[in-house]
């Protein structure tokens, strides 16, 4: 009997009942829909990187634009952990110091080519960020946040204090990129264009380090992880119930920051040729974690307007130079009081698709039936809370 | 031997008085105060500015010296207070994580304000405790040395007499444990915390005062490491627990003296640091913690 009910139930023609409505058609289009906004946004923000150099090739704007790209790398780095995860790191600046004196000491001690370094930088930071979250991601996010900055300091001590890392001198005189004989010291020319070192470092390991960072990141944080991170973040209980390993998310979303800042660390060693210990002081943490929380935690253009809003303006606003950290001490807490979203939220809807609120679903034949007061009634406008009230 | 246990006790009774307050603010509205270091430091600036403003340099007076400490401590317990309202009290029902950042912005704004007023050398810190000392038990002792062992005693069993045995402290008490509770019960939740906010930050101006008589110089950066001690000493306590940080001030006093003999001056703070990632590791309720309910 019982069989003969299941084989009945495999061949019935089970179908889901038609929709009541059809539903709209998502918009397309650079000026109708969100995603094709930012994706040429991102286009428009590529071009001009690749440009940069064709309008402007001095060494000064070069090496600000440099210091501005790897800001913003570890800004993304941060927000994967910040934003995403909700996990507050005060130490980050430790990671940028882990990739910076990984890779300059195997580039000058050990002399390996720039290159070969790579792994070994991110090797010692997914170890870092193990060490230093493995025993406190269990804990409350606060203890997480002190451990951090003690870490941070203890990093920053101990590169004052060993001979392999120089002392309080730091590390001098690390080469440049170089492949298989070829160096970026030797210049470029491509159709008759000489492109001096500064700039091959630039378009060829500077911009592609941070596009594939910046859209990188932005990939993770919408993929499944990304989702945990999220909902680890809104509450890791409910993420707990619903089947989420969050030690596991969270330990993920550290050991990535944790990359995101050696890269940039890297980045940073081959830029500037050398590195000391007072590049990592504490001030740059709060600097970076300034610059995610101004922007919009969990937002990735709000990220790299505060990114570019931190690192360029000591040099927009040379007279107040004296006082650029304690405006920024301020505007974070002003910020945190009054636009706790940041300046560009990650649930942020363009203003001109904001004002037209989603329209009762059009009537088909599926729906004529029901009288158009049901529909009206309290799902009339179904996505109008979410879209304007959510924040992170 | 004895000279590293005396030497503990002092650093210990430092950190102990501005774990305290740490303690105070994350037992009962569990925020960790990062401006909290900052608070030690505006004591010692608070100090420095009135004996200056007065024209005192290079005395070494006690009288003077308890008079600078309680000008201090209410100074920087109203500014406590002031920071509580302005910055903390607002955000009271945010994420956790709103808060912190809170704090950041405030410890920043702390520093960098000194830094712009006082600028950013260190100062020689107007009144100093003699320094002539006696061998004790085959340690050095010195006067000052004791004078600010007694003073940190004596605050301690101040706080702990508010806390044990008054009415304002029942409040505090019953706030940590529950307020809504306490609230409910008639406690005025906000004054009680106001009132914590401000013997919190006094203590921790009380040991900035003291810290600038006993080191002599002060900078606008002073209170940053010993923010990050203070708070490893309230954590080896048992963050909440009053005893424990007094327990875990002196304790990593001590560790940090020890630390620091055998392995080199140059490494103390790496020292304590490790020292509050294993204790996170492997005890992180702290010797008297009460074990902590994460989960509501």
């Amino acid at each position: 009997m019982a069989r003969r009910l299941d084989l009945a139930l495999k061949h019935a023609p089970l179908r889901a009942p038609a929709p009541l409505f059809d539903r709209p058609r998502a918009a397309r289009g650079v000026f109708d829909s969100q995603t094709g906004f930012m994706r040429a946004l991102g286009g428009v923000a590529v071009l001009f990187l690749v440009a940069l150099p064709f309008i402007d090739a001095s060494r000064y704007t070069m090496s600000i634009a440099i210091s501005a790209l790897i800001y913003v790398m570890l800004c993304m780095g941060l927000n994967v952990v910040v934003g995403y995860a909700g996990l507050l790191d005060l130490g980050y600046i430790a990671f940028f110091a882990v990739g910076a004196y990984v890779s300059g000491i195997f580039t000058t001690v050990l002399g390996w080519p720039m290159w070969a370094a790579l792994p070994a930088t991110v090797l010692a930071c997914i170890i870092a960020g193990i060490i230093i979250g493995a025993p406190t991601l269990r804990l409350r996010s606060d203890y997480l946040a002190i451990v951090t900055l003690g870490f941070g300091e203890i990093i920053r001590i101990t590169a004052n204090n060993l001979t392999i890392t120089g002392g309080p001198s730091g590390i001098h005189g690390i080469p440049s990129w170089d492949f298989f004989g070829w160096s970026f010291e030797d210049g470029l020319t491509v159709f008759g264009l000489e492109f001096p070192e500064r700039v091959v470092f630039y378009y060829f390991v500077a911009a592609v380090v941070i596009i594939v960072g910046v859209i990188g990141a932005g990939r993770l944080a919408k993929g499944k992880l990304g989702r945990a991170w999220k909902a680890v973040r809104d509450d890791e209980d409910a993420a707990e119930a619903m089947g989420i390993n969050t030690y596991v998310a969270k330990i993920s979303a550290y050991i990535i920051g944790a990359v995101w800042a050696g890269l940039a660390g890297q980045l940073m060693a081959t830029h500037l040729s050398a590195i000391s210990p007072n590049s990592f002081q504490f001030l740059y943490s709060a600097l970076i974690l300034m610059a995610v929380v101004l922007g919009g935690m969990g937002s990735t253009p709000g990220v790299i307007i505060g990114a570019l809003f931190v690192s360029l303006a000591p040099e927009l606003l040379r007279d107040f130079a004296e006082w650029r950290f304690l405006i920024f001490g301020v505007l974070l807490v002003v910020v945190m009081l009054f636009r706790p979203a940041g300046l560009w939220p990650a649930t942020a809807i363009l203003p001109w698709l904001k004002r037209d609120r989603p329209q009762p679903p059009p009537f088909t034949s599926a729906t004529a039936a029901v009288p158009p007061s049901v529909l009206e009634s309290p799902s009339g406008a179904p996505d109008a809370d979410v879209r304007e009230g959510g924040r992170g | 031997m004895m000279q590293l246990i005396w030497n503990g006790l002092i650093v210990g009774s430092f950190y102990a008085l501005v774990a305290l307050g740490y303690s105070m603010v994350y037992g009962i509205i569990k925020l960790l105060n990062f401006a909290h270091g900052d608070i030690y430091m505006l004591g010692a600036f608070v100090g420095f500015f009135t004996l200056s403003a007065f024209g005192i340099s290079n005395e070494t007076s006690i009288p003077l010296l308890l008079v600078i400490l309680l000008l201090s401590m209410v100074t920087t317990g109203l500014i406590g207070v002031g920071i509580e309202r302005v910055a903390y009290r607002p955000l009271r029902r945010s994420p956790r994580l709103a808060v912190l950042i809170t704090a950041i912005g405030v410890s920043f704004t702390l520093e960098y304000g000194v830094r712009q007023i006082f600028g950013p050398n260190p100062e020689a810190f107007p009144v100093r405790l003699e320094s002539t000392g006696v061998d004790l038990l085959g340690m050095r002792v010195t006067a000052s040395q004791i004078v600010l062992v007694v003073i940190a005693a004596g605050l301690m069993l101040v706080l702990a007499h508010i806390v044990e045995r008054t009415r304002e402290g029942r409040a505090m008490r019953a706030i940590a444990l529950d307020p809504q509770a306490a609230q409910l019960m008639g406690v005025n939740v906000n004054r009680v915390i106001s009132t914590v906010f401000f013997i919190g930050s006094s203590l921790a101006g009380a040991a900035g005062v003291m810290a600038g008589a006993y080191y002599g110089s002060i900078d606008f950066l002073m209170g940053f490491v010993i923010g990050l001690k203070a708070f490893t000493a309230a954590v080896i306590g048992g963050i909440g627990n009053l005893y424990g940080a007094m327990l875990g001030g002196l304790l990593l006093g001590m560790l940090e003296s020890f630390g620091s003999a055998w392995f080199g001056g140059e490494w103390r703070d790496v020292f304590a640091f490790a020292f509050l990632i294993l204790f996170l590791t492997f005890k992180p309720t702290g010797l008297l913690g009460a074990r902590v309910v994460e989960r509501m």
